[in-house]
């Protein structure tokens, strides 16, 4: 019997998150749906001029970050149109957190900047700058006055041990830099720019 | 053998109906009333409570008058599946019938449950003004009311004690409502509030919850801030189920301190909810009832992992967690280590469609779960990928569930390791949980599954199917098997005529079946519907306009909801719906 056959399942066993199939379903949906004459216009995966790809396969990998990009949000529109699937009431969905993203980022990305010794906080928009490179630059010149370079220089150190710390979504105090550029601004608080000598616990390329 | 039942008459009727008083189960008054016609007149006369699971089973008036002593009643009206809009909004599911038969028949009615009704604020008024000794109102998923129908639920009802307004869709064109509760309105035990989207006047809700000593249940809405809130609830110390408001607000230490000293002060408090988009900043503040708590639904707090966590592996005496897919494994883990008593877990998808990067909760957490708490009878489960291996151990290690949906998001998604269908993993759950009720199915499925499920799920009650099977074999096994099915809801199956016709008189012994988006013809509908007399065969079809007489036999139904009745066809049928 099935019971037999089964597998010791410890929770020490180590997590293993397997790949997400996004397999085409849309054909198969259509055609259990009844002849409607909607083929023509339905949406499929796939590079054009290929027939859809079979249950079990990976979807195709098309060349090009555009293009994946590209097939990513067809991907969601595409699932979007299976009515009432996945089986959530419908004002479930005005309640995750990827919403709430979209509508701050509409809003402007306004953080509050504290530096150590500094006497007042400053704010700034995130969304603005294109990377780190851009970021790096705006708090330096936002906070040339108490000179960043000369605060580390006085403590002894040399002329750049300053740190661009950040707080993100959980509390956690973070060093500006590890994450892509995105992501960092969708999770990014508040920022503090730290004296090298406190910043020295947390990890660092730079 | 006792001839003729004589003896039922050697007794009078009221030390007979005494008796029946001990019977609470609908089922065990139903035969009573089967023996003979002396104990069905005594029976009827003294039932109290009415269970209507079908709204369209049974007309109003012949309900109304075959229990003319009822208090409590309860009736459902549109199919499950409503919830996800797969029913038409006009579909029907009226309250007007039944309020208007009940307010004639029952006036002495205490206390009403409707879910997924149309209620119009007509109807509310109605129920205002007839019922002089009105206690219970309990709206769950139902729609076509407004705040001004509570308003006169509030001004009328002088003793109310319950207020459940629990997911329905209300539309808010009376922002005083709750200022219709009369000074001297003092009975109110329960209040639910949060389905409302609209700004409730906290200074006399304030005054409301002062003058109710027995308020032990207060859910609020979305909308109260933070500090209304705690200043609301240190009115009061005695509830014993308590859902918040948003629970997120810039840090400031006083309102931290306060609303930890309020929530300290709940000595009695057992279940929490709202919770909405709650941060680590105020959670912590809370930490205080965890211990108490037997019930926590954090469906909608969007907090992430590592506070989720701390926050409930304190909550040591937990039987209800209702959770967000963002407790992970590494959360179930703790939860199963923790949580001892726990018996119902849900956990719900907190980005349904795949946009975000995705979340670390597989079948591990399940498993986990499943090993480490030995009284889980009941699970809702949202995840993206499964194993059969992962449900065999799940079925071995909890041969007691009763109730198991499962719903892997992405359809028919094999188990990912070994590519296969999950039919062995869901064979391996209706063999082992033996008093299984509800089954709900997902991933990649073959008729092989149903054959198990039509074997040995006796005691299934109710079955939700989608994406699933290959011919029509498949709905055969569940109709020709599941002596104990009620409810089967189906979506997106390759199964039609043959399996449903060939099983007609199984569809009399159910409440009610849906199919959607499956192989049946109009022609199978037709001979259905003259087979069984007592059907109601609903074809439901939002496109066309013609009318159902000028479609062919072979012509492909849309949707299709068939329920037993004793009312013949309804009467306020859509123009999206037939009976054939």
């Amino acid at each position: 019997s099935p019971l037999q056959q089964t597998q010791s399942y410890s929770s020490s066993q180590q997590l293993r998150t397997g790949p997400v199939e996004f397999p085409a379903r849309l054909r198969e949906m259509e055609d259990v749906k009844g002849s409607d004459g909607l083929g023509d216009t339905e949406l499929r995966l796939g590079l054009p001029g290929t027939s859809t790809a079979t249950r079990s396969a990976k979807r195709a990998l098309p060349e090009g970050d555009e293009e994946s990009h590209d097939e990513l949000r067809r991907t969601s529109a595409a699932k979007a149109q299976v009515v009432g699937w996945p089986p959530i009431r419908s004002y479930r969905k005005n309640s995750f957190p990827g919403r709430k993203v979209e509508a701050e980022a509409a809003a402007g990305l306004y953080v509050k900047v504290s530096m150590d010794g500094a006497p007042y906080l400053r704010k700034i928009d995130l969304g603005v700058y294109k990377g780190y490179k851009e970021l790096r630059e705006g708090l330096d010149n936002m906070f040339k006055c108490f000179s960043l370079a000369e605060l580390s220089r006085r403590e002894g150190g040399s002329g750049s041990e300053y740190a661009i710390t950040y707080e993100d979504k959980d509390g956690d105090l973070m060093l500006v830099g590890d994450v892509p550029w995105e992501m960092f601004i969708s999770s990014c608080k508040r920022l503090r720019i730290m004296k090298g000598s406190e910043a020295r616990g947390l990890n660092s390329r730079h | 053998m006792v001839r003729g039942f004589g003896w039922a008459a050697a007794f009078p009727d009221e030390v007979w109906e005494h008796v029946f008083s001990f019977l609470a189960a609908d089922a065990d008054r139903n035969a009573v009333a089967l023996v003979c016609r002396a104990w069905h007149r005594i029976e009827r006369r003294s039932r109290r409570r009415v269970f209507v699971g079908n709204c369209y089973a049974v007309a109003p008036a012949a309900a109304v008058r075959r229990f003319p002593e009822v208090r409590a009643a309860a009736i459902k009206g549109k199919p499950h599946f409503a919830d996800f809009n797969l029913v038409p909004t006009d579909w029907g599911g009226g309250a007007e019938a039944w309020v208007e038969a009940m307010a004639e028949g029952w006036p002495h009615l205490e206390e009403l449950r409707l879910k997924r009704m149309v209620v119009s604020d007509d109807c509310l008024e109605l129920i205002a003004r007839s019922f002089k000794n009105f206690g219970v109102l309990s709206l769950v998923s139902c729609d076509g009311f407004s705040t001004a129908g509570l308003a006169a639920i509030a001004a009328n009802c002088r003793n109310l004690r319950e207020l459940d307004l629990h997911e329905n869709e209300v539309e808010d064109n009376c922002l005083n409502w709750i200022s219709h509760f009369p000074e001297s309105f003092t009975s109110l035990v329960s209040l639910n509030i949060a389905c409302l989207e609209g700004d409730v006047n906290t200074s006399v809700l304030e005054c409301l919850i002062s003058r109710c000593p027995n308020l032990k249940t207060l859910r609020l809405n979305h909308a109260m801030p933070l500090e209304k809130l705690v200043s609301l609830l240190q009115r009061a110390p005695q509830l014993v189920d308590v859902g918040t408001s948003k629970f997120s607000a810039d840090h400031h230490p006083e309102l931290f301190s306060k609303l930890e000293s309020t929530f300290a002060g709940f000595k009695h408090l057992k279940s929490l909810s709202g919770i909405w988009e709650a941060g680590p900043t105020y959670l912590p503040a809370i930490y205080s009832v965890c211990e108490s708590l037997t019930s926590l639904n954090l469906c909608y707090a969007t907090i992430q992992s590592p506070e989720l966590l701390k926050f409930v592996s304190r909550c040591k005496n937990l039987q209800r967690l209702w959770v967000m897919d963002l407790i992970e494994d590494n959360g179930l883990i703790a939860v199963a280590a923790s949580c001892k008593l726990l018996q119902e877990l849900r956990v719900f998808p907190s980005d349904p469609y795949g946009v975000a990067p995705p979340i670390s909760l597989t079948e591990h957490g399940l498993v986990a779960i499943s090993a480490g708490c030995l009284m889980l009878h009941s699970v809702l489960y949202f995840c993206r990928q499964m194993t059969n291996a992962a449900l065999l151990t799940i079925a071995n290690n909890r041969p007691n569930l009763t109730c198991f949906r499962l719903c892997i998001i992405e359809p028919h998604t094999p188990d990912y390791i070994s590519q296969e269908p999950l039919d062995a993993g869901f064979s391996a759950i209706v063999e082992s949980c033996k008093d299984l009720r509800r089954l709900s199915l997902s991933g990649l499925l073959t008729d092989r599954v149903f054959k198990s499920i039509g074997a040995s799920a006796n005691r299934l009650e109710m079955l939700s199917v989608a994406f699933a099977g290959d011919s029509d074999a498949g709905l055969h096994y569940i109709l020709s098997g599941c002596k104990n099915l009620r409810k089967l809801e189906i979506r997106d199956c390759p199964f039609g005529d043959k399996a449903l016709l060939d099983n007609a008189s199984k569809l009399e012994t159910m409440r009610s079946l849906w199919m959607s988006s499956c192989s049946v013809t109009l022609g199978a509908c037709r001979q259905l519907a003259l087979k069984m007399p007592r059907l109601n065969v609903e074809v439901i079809d939002e496109r066309r306009g013609r009318p159902l007489e000028s479609w062919p036999d072979d012509f492909p139904v849309e949707k299709l909801y068939i329920y037993r009745t004793v009312a013949g066809p309804r009467s306020d049928t859509p123009p999206c719906v037939w009976t054939v």
